[in-house]
């Protein structure tokens, strides 16, 4: 890998480009995750694209999966839904072509199992025809990911590494170094889920992922509310939301009022981001 | 009986001296960045405790005036009538404080939790042995301690559950998924990503990432170490087959690590076969699973074409897991040990026999191992000598075996389980407990 390895060329679709365009006009990206089969897969969709058409910069669809010790229990609650309907990675696939047809970057949140079950080369193949920018992984580190690391160099793929409150300069620095597209700094330690403030930590993670070399680094976990997104859009290149979109599905009566209030709150967050 | 001797894919190492991160292509860490500074430290403290003299006195002393060890052999010779005529014997770790192999484990755990200087710790459990050895060393070393627990697993297992917290521990039931064994492990990462600072998760198996499978099995390795001399004391020589059962695996591990090195001792674990491999209903990863990714490392998994967790199943509770550590699939892989799936029947079949040949009431878990010994002594032939472990013993199982064999009815048992759940208050803080 090359020394600018979380600036990869820039091209349209991918979150680099994405987070670079937001940075033009004077602002932090807005990233929105939204789990795919939940409540259904055209409806996870719809919800994406409401997102999108909210503000939302970069979408990262989640995979579900059986065993996700990294979410909290919105996020569980809805994956469960989405493999109860036999949410399947193909699935994941029709969703990312969907939504990348709007023009946004498409990132796939994914735990590593199901796509070592894949073939790690098979779905990056699958992932890039498909028009999505890449993966995060959030079990995957990168001691672990030679295959990955050398398919999504083949096919031209962002791979989001996380860091987190807890790593230590050297993993900053060799995490940061293996990242393209953007590097996703958990703001705290624990699991998905909303919460009252965000890590007191994440501006000084922000600070010490930068100095290890990272061009962009999003913040994410517990960022849930415009409030946050504005405290976090100050000292991060992006802003990651995830359970409140999820928590806005379950409380919707319809797919429709779903996608209403997701595409409502992607929009409160995208001005949010701009104020920040 | 003589093995293949299989040779450990690292150049100049013996089978008993790799200590991971992999074993083969088995193991590694697949888990969130935030733990693997964690793990990194748990490595480190490992790796110096095993060679701190004063903590492994320390450890030994408790072995010895605290969990009652060395464990003693037992020769089985009625129950062995029904196999052929071999000689069996068990190397008892049901005689252990708390009633199994799991104290080993749990004690030094606890050791390197202090070490670390860390005040609570946490641990999910299955059949809920390992929760109470766990709740058991937190008493007597002044830790905090959590018990995660499948909401399903509290209820065959309730005794357990009362256990715990009158050792005072807090149990959590988790009601995600089956609300078995893995489903306890997956809410444990998430309350120790949470609070890894003040907080140790003591693993129960030799599963999970790096360093816990090796950390484990260095604790339970005493298990097969007492036995390989133990028995050459009993009948001169070493043995011709060790069997044990397999779930996560560390009673199996601690076992066969006395042998590892020794290619005439055939090496045999026992998995939950359930209602049969065939049916789908099993806890048999390596018999009838696929290479996979499952809780931290490479290892066999029960997994579905997705690679979605299948749920297993087993009448034991301590063996209803769908994965298995990575030393075991690395000895399965090369041929060093074996593995065979034991049906629920075979298993129970074998309980009743102990019982009724030996006055002695086996685990369930274990008693998959003494199916397999049956098994074991009518192909190897009379002059055989078969070890197998005793990894716990049967009185947290009594509720289940005595609906096995329809010794009680249910309804007194759905009372008595009632009135002793009632009895034991959900929440111990603050209590008077």
């Amino acid at each position: 890998m090359g020394p600018s390895t979380t600036g990869a060329a820039p091209r349209t679709g991918t979150a680099g480009a994405a987070i670079d365009r937001a940075k033009a006009d004077g602002r932090a990206a807005l990233v929105a995750y939204l789990p795919v089969g939940f409540p259904d897969v055209d409806a996870s969709v719809e919800a994406a694209k409401a997102a999108v058409a909210g503000g939302a910069d970069v979408v990262e669809l989640g995979l579900p999966y059986s065993d996700p010790t990294m979410d909290g229990a919105t996020i569980q609650r809805a994956v469960d839904v989405a493999l109860a309907r036999r949410t399947r990675p193909v699935d994941v696939l029709r969703a990312v072509e969907a939504v990348a047809s709007t023009g946004a970057a498409v990132l796939v949140m994914t735990y590593f199992p199901p796509i070592d079950r894949y073939g790690v080369d098979r779905w990056a193949a699958d992932l890039a025809n498909a028009g999505g920018a890449g993966l995060i992984t959030p079990d995957l580190v990168p001691d672990e990911a030679a295959d990955w690391i050398a398919a999504s160099d083949e096919h031209d793929l962002e791979r989001v590494f996380l860091v987190a409150p807890s790593s230590t300069d050297a993993r900053l620095r060799s995490t940061s170094a293996a990242c393209r597209g953007f590097v996703y700094a958990a703001s705290l330690m624990g699991v998905t889920g909303t919460r009252a403030s965000v890590g007191a930590g994440a501006a000084e993670l922000v600070r010490r992922t930068r100095a290890a070399g990272t061009e962009r680094v999003c913040v994410g976990l517990g960022v849930s509310t415009p409030a946050q997104a504005t405290e976090v859009a100050a000292y991060a290149d992006g802003v990651i939301v995830g359970s409140a979109f999820v928590q806005r599905l379950l409380e919707a009566d319809s797919t429709a009022a779903g996608a209403r209030a997701v595409g409502e709150f992607a929009q409160s967050l995208a001005e949010a981001v701009r104020t920040g | 009986m003589t093995t293949t001797p299989a040779q450990p894919e690292t150049p100049g190492y013996t089978f008993s001296q790799e200590r991971g991160p992999y074993f083969g292509r088995f193991g590694g860490r697949f888990v969130p960045e935030a733990l693997i500074a964690a793990l990194d430290e748990i490595a480190a403290a490992h790796e110096a405790a095993m060679a701190d003299e004063g903590f492994l006195a320390e450890l030994a002393e408790l072995h010895r005036s605290y969990s009652g060890r060395p464990s003693i052999l037992t020769e089985v010779p009625r129950f062995a009538a029904h196999a052929g005529g071999a000689r069996i014997v068990l190397k008892r770790e049901d005689l252990n404080h708390t009633g199994s192999h799991k104290i080993n484990n749990v004690l030094g755990q606890a050791l390197l939790t202090k070490r670390m200087g860390k005040n609570r710790i946490i641990a999910e459990t299955g059949a809920g042995q390992h929760g109470v050895a766990t709740a058991t060393a937190a008493a007597l070393m002044g830790l905090e301690c959590t018990v995660y627990m499948g909401e399903e697993d509290t209820r065959r297992q309730a005794l357990n559950v009362a256990r715990m917290r009158l050792l005072g521990a807090t149990v959590v039931p988790v009601t995600a998924g089956s609300r078995t064994l893995k489903d306890a492990v997956n809410e444990a990462f998430r309350d120790w990503v949470a609070s890894v600072d003040t907080t140790h998760y003591a693993f129960g198996t030799v599963a999970g990432p790096h360093p816990f499978p090796v950390l484990v099995r260095d604790l339970q390795r005493i298990v097969g170490v007492e036995a390989r001399q133990q028995v050459l004391d009993l009948v001169g020589r070493l043995p011709d087959a060790v069997a044990a059962c397999v779930g996560g695996g560390s009673n199996a591990i601690g076992i066969f690590h006395g042998f590892l090195d020794d290619p005439s001792v055939a090496l045999h674990g026992y998995e939950a076969g359930g209602d049969g491999v065939e049916t789908g209903r099993h806890a048999a990863p390596i018999s009838a699973g696929v290479t996979g990714v499952f809780q931290g490392a490479r290892q066999f998994v029960m997994q579905d074409e997705d690679g979605q967790t299948i749920e297993s199943h087993s009448i034991s509770a301590g063996l209803d897991y769908p994965g298995v550590g990575p030393e075991h699939a690395w000895l399965a892989a090369s041929g060093r040990a074996s593995y065979h799936p034991v049906t629920d029947a075979q298993a129970m079949d074998a309980f009743r026999l102990l019982c009724r040949t030996e006055g002695i009431i086996p685990a369930i878990e274990s008693s998959h191992a003494l199916a397999g010994a049956l098994d074991l002594g009518r192909e190897l032939g009379p002059d055989a000598v078969i070890l197998v472990s005793l990894s716990g013993r049967g009185d947290k199982d009594v509720d289940t075996a005595a609906r096995w064999f329809g010794l009680v009815s249910d309804a007194d048992l759905v009372a008595s389980e009632a009135e002793r759940v009632a009895d034991v208050p959900e929440n111990t803080e603050g209590s008077g407990w």
